[in-house]
């Protein structure tokens, strides 16, 4: 039951990827979002296997590690695992309606879109550095992809960028997968750490991989490529590469510092990472302050959002481990209802200039009101799953003494304040109402129900941590967090 | 089952807020039935926890957030005074807000934001630890910027943004020292006298600057200065939202932080021993007479009403600070009548300006024939904050002052004296042109209204005017609400 469960989180999606290419327009998009609504079915028999009896290992192929593959689920994959799912089941019945069939948008979504999703969820079962690379690579292309659907020039050019700086990410991963695998002889994340003795051939392999991997979750100063790839994507892929795909690649960046490199000390790196995480949080939050059009407003917000998670390094601690994965799924929920709902305003005015967002309280009161719930968990405002999140971080810092980090979090829920509220107070009391279009089409309520479900869930993460925070508890990396 | 009521309290006014907004624009008899029908509700429920609370039983509403960080409603008696305010308030200015926005646009909106405003300001009341009440401080900023925002206008959406920023910096500000104390202290409810003594810490100077942290938390939106700033321009409110703002939500919940803050989670006597009480003393004094001196300069008369505000809500700060048991029982019993004497004043003032388009001090020159009720109520409340006696104002601060004799303050004395002279000196040229004076011949902008539009505005300013009298004349009275918090008081201090 548990292997079949397993199996069916990557192997549903991937046959479906198969199946639906060869399957008539009309078809592909109810047959995906059967597939989509699997995943939850699988999940339930794996929560309860690791909510009572912990860690779940599955050997595929009967080939052990050093030389076979393994799948290892943890309450943080888990959590991720369910962040995909949830995601995904209003990013697909959004889709329906912004991909119909008989387009040849909808023709390419779907299928990219469970490829997608087979990757991730792959990516979150795997346990050893190769399998993460060939998952990781599949998510990226998949993710190029999707961008470039619909043929819009500005999303071409951002997913060439997206693509050129993804492939050269992948590089530097793999030559430091490469160099692990000649010392070690493993791949097992587990393994690699017991075996892996620090050095210099270590330290450039980790060097090699961190930047690999802050390339491709677009954490300041190598963010280049997100904000014109997020804000140019079509509606519901924006969402996905916002909620799941940059996620997925901070997910190993943490799995490879606390677990494979959990047990050496590098607090001067550390900080480096976290300077890098205030870097995001602090441009991330100006540049989204003055960006004129909506969808990049919320794109520079991703890399801002995305800082928090990196402060986990320097501040190391249950906490901080805690407040990371908390920020994880609470920034997934909300920032994929944040963009389903700018996709309908964008749909539904033709624009996404914020001058032309005027009185979206009488036009598009739902979006609306989706936009601001998930602005608050974004801003970090009670009670919201981003406010316990920020709680958890600021407490970490306490607990450290770290005024620094504190006055960063504080500043950073500042700007985002800024920044969200700004575009809020133009769509509702916007002085200039003469450029204001008379025009707009409602978005089809599928589309805003959506929205408003996951911002929705973006609110009550702030009142179920219990569960949450036991799973996270029951992950901690086997070494303990330095220091 | 009794334990869910502090949440009811809550929810009755949250869930109202959400239905209206789900009514939309059109809806208007069902709009003015739900926002009527949620605050006699609320009244009802208020009486029920009166019940309870004179038998001794304090419900509580508990759930955890995070481990060790609880949510926590509860009805204590201090909660009570000003869920009691709350919804009486609620309801008179729901009356005067649909007379009031009759003819407005986006009146969804407004009672949407209305009613969740006041589920906030429940929340504040009923928070039953300092996590609690910051968690529903925010979702008051949340909920009263569109308010301020609401007409649209560029000075509207200036005033907003001003609000938006002291507030959002304040609470900032404010979540820096409550994580701080959390972390120091563990979670801990509000339980009279204070709690943190029992900590032991031996080196006070975190506890101080934590104080200083929540204390300017609760000050920007309790106006004390240098963060008051934001309240005079945020005076392009309609007015039954500056009337909620000053009265009852805003300010008040500022207030009733520092009251909590100062009883409930350091103690008085921890207060005095830390020197922060002179500290908050002397800054509320300050600002007392800095809000009389600047209403005294203004010529607009919602604006001159705004620095009022500034001024006496920090009677209430000053009471708590300067302690014993009978300043306190001033500064907390002046959350009730500075409560009832500016909403009167305000409605007025939004009567004048509506009616009449009468908003300057220039303009009122013989209103007193032409609005007669109206006039009245503006008078009684007028001298009311002058500090008249028999009237609420002057209960508040015959105790201020006696209370600050009796713990040696001597120095508060001059501060009541030149306050008072100063409500005088801003408060009586109004009266005097409003009776004195003759009509013009033409007022600014007149316009006609329906008997019932009438009514709605005059009825609810001649009650609360009638309200801010009574319990001044009858403080003595046991269910006056003096009476209710020198209950409070002796458990502070026994």
């Amino acid at each position: 039951m548990i292997a079949e469960a397993l199996t069916g989180l990557v192997f549903i999606p991937l046959g479906v990827t198969l199946v639906v290419l060869l399957l008539p327009d009309r078809a592909r998009g109810p047959l995906c979002l059967a597939a989509v609504l699997a995943l939850p079915l699988c999940l339930l028999p794996l929560t309860e296997a690791v909510w009572t009896n912990g860690d779940i290992t599955l050997v595929l192929a009967e080939f052990a590690p050093p030389l076979g593959i393994v799948w290892r689920l943890d309450g943080l994959a888990l959590i991720m695992l369910w962040l995909t799912a949830i995601v995904a089941v209003p990013v697909s019945i959004h889709a329906l309606t912004s991909f119909p069939p008989g387009q040849a948008s909808g023709r390419e979504f779907w299928p990219l879109w469970m490829m997608l999703l087979a990757g991730i969820n792959a990516l979150f079962l795997s346990a050893d550095l190769f399998n993460l690379y060939v998952t990781l690579e599949m998510i990226t292309l998949a993710g190029v992809a999707m961008i470039g659907i619909g043929g819009k020039a500005l999303a071409l050019k951002a997913a060439m960028r997206y693509l050129l700086l993804g492939l050269l990410a992948s590089l530097l991963y793999l030559l430091a997968v490469g160099l692990i695998y000649g010392q070690t002889g493993a791949l097992d994340i587990d393994l690699v750490g017991e075996r892996l003795q620090p050095g210099r051939m270590a330290a450039t392999a980790l060097v090699l991989m961190t930047t690999g991997l802050l390339v491709k979750s677009a954490i300041f100063p190598m963010h280049v490529w997100l904000p014109a790839a997020h804000g140019n994507a079509p509606g519901p892929v924006s969402a996905i590469l916002s909620g799941l795909v940059v996620k997925v690649s901070l997910y190993m960046l943490i799995r490879i510092w606390l677990w494979m490199a959990g047990d050496w000390e590098l607090p001067a790196a550390a900080t480096a990472l976290g300077l890098l995480g205030a870097g995001a949080i602090l441009y991330g939050s100006i540049a989204a302050l003055i960006q004129p059009r909506l969808k990049m407003v919320i794109a520079y917000s991703t890399v801002a959002q995305l800082g928090y998670v990196m402060l986990l390094f320097p501040l190391a601690s249950i906490e901080a481990y805690r407040a990371a994965s908390y920020q994880l799924l609470a920034h997934g929920l909300a920032k994929a209802a944040m963009f389903l709902a700018a996709a309908n305003i964008l749909k539904s005015l033709g624009t996404d200039r914020l001058i032309a967002l005027t009185d979206l309280d009488r036009k598009l009161p739902v979006d609306l009101f989706a936009f601001t719930l998930a602005a608050v968990s974004i801003m970090g405002l009670p009670p919201s799953g981003g406010f316990l999140a920020k709680w958890m971080l600021l407490e970490a810092a306490w607990r450290q003494e770290a005024w620094g980090w504190l006055v960063l979090v504080s500043v950073g829920s500042l700007l985002s304040a800024a920044y969200l509220f700004r575009v809020i107070a133009l769509t509702c009391f916007h002085p200039g109402r003469r450029h204001a279009s008379t025009r707009w089409q409602t978005p089809p309520r599928s589309a805003t129900n959506a929205a408003l479900i996951l911002a929705l869930l973006a609110i009550a993460a702030g009142f179920t941590s219990a569960p949450l925070l036991s799973l996270i508890d029951g992950s901690l990396p086997p070494g303990g967090i330095w220091p | 089952m009794m334990d869910w009521l502090p949440l009811a309290m809550v929810l009755v006014s949250l869930v109202a807020g959400i239905a209206i907004f789900l009514l939309g624009e059109q809806r208007q008899l069902a709009r003015t039935l739900l926002n009527l029908g949620a605050a006699l509700v609320k009244l009802v429920l208020v009486a029920f926890l009166f019940m309870l609370i004179v038998v001794d039983r304090a419900p509580e509403f508990r759930l955890a957030l995070l481990p060790g960080l609880d949510l926590v409603l509860r009805a204590d008696a201090l909660s009570l005074l000003f869920t009691t305010l709350s919804a009486v308030l609620w309801l008179i200015t729901t009356v005067y807000a649909i007379a009031y926005l009759e003819r407005d646009e986006n009146r969804a909106r407004f009672f949407g934001f209305f009613s969740i405003c006041v589920a906030s300001t429940m929340g504040i009341a009923m928070a039953g630890n300092l996590f609690t009440f910051f968690i529903f401080y925010e979702l008051l900023t949340l909920a009263t910027w569109p308010l301020v925002a609401h007409s649209g206008t560029r000075a509207a959406i200036l005033g907003a943004r001003t609000y938006l920023r002291y507030t959002l910096a304040g609470s900032a500000v404010f979540l820096v020292g409550l994580i701080w104390l959390y972390g120091l202290a563990g979670s801990r409810d509000f339980i009279a006298g204070g709690t943190l003594e029992a900590i032991g810490v031996d080196d006070y100077t975190e506890l101080r600057i934590i104080f200083v942290f929540l204390v300017i938390g609760m000050g920007v939106k309790a106006a004390l200065f240098p963060m008051h700033s934001w309240l005079p321009k945020a005076m392009v409110a309609p007015a039954p939202v500056s009337a909620l703002l000053h009265a009852v939500a805003v300010v008040k919940a500022g207030a009733f932080g520092l009251v909590r803050l100062v009883e409930d989670v350091y103690g008085p006597e921890l207060v005095a021993d830390l020197g922060m009480g002179n500290l908050l003393a002397v800054a509320a004094a300050f600002t007392i007479i800095y809000g009389s001196v600047m209403a005294l300069r203004q010529t607009d008369i919602k604006r001159r009403l705004a620095f009022s505000t500034v001024s006496q809500v920090s009677y209430i700060a000053l009471g708590v600070a300067v302690g014993g048991m009978m300043a306190t029982t001033g500064g907390m019993v002046h959350l009730v009548h500075q409560g009832l004497m500016k909403i009167t004043l305000f409605f007025c003032a939004g009567i004048f300006a509506t009616v009449l388009g009468v908003k300057h001090i220039g303009q009122l020159d013989g209103l007193g024939r032409r609005m007669p009720w109206t006039a009245l109520s503006f008078t009684i409340a007028g001298l009311g904050m002058i500090g008249l006696p028999p009237m609420a104002g002057f209960v508040s601060k015959y105790y201020l002052g006696a209370g600050a004799i009796a713990v040696g303050a001597w120095w508060v004395i001059p501060v009541l004296i030149a306050s008072t002279l100063l409500n005088a000196a801003y408060f009586l040229p109004l009266i005097k042109r409003m009776w004195m004076h003759a009509e013009p011949e033409q007022w600014p902008k007149p316009v006609t209204l329906s008997r019932l539009e009438t009514g709605g505005l005059v009825v609810p300013a001649v009650i609360t005017a009638m309200l801010s009298v009574l319990i001044g004349v009858f403080a003595a009275h046991p269910l006056s609400p003096l009476s209710w918090v020198m209950g409070i008081a002796t458990e502070y201090f026994p």
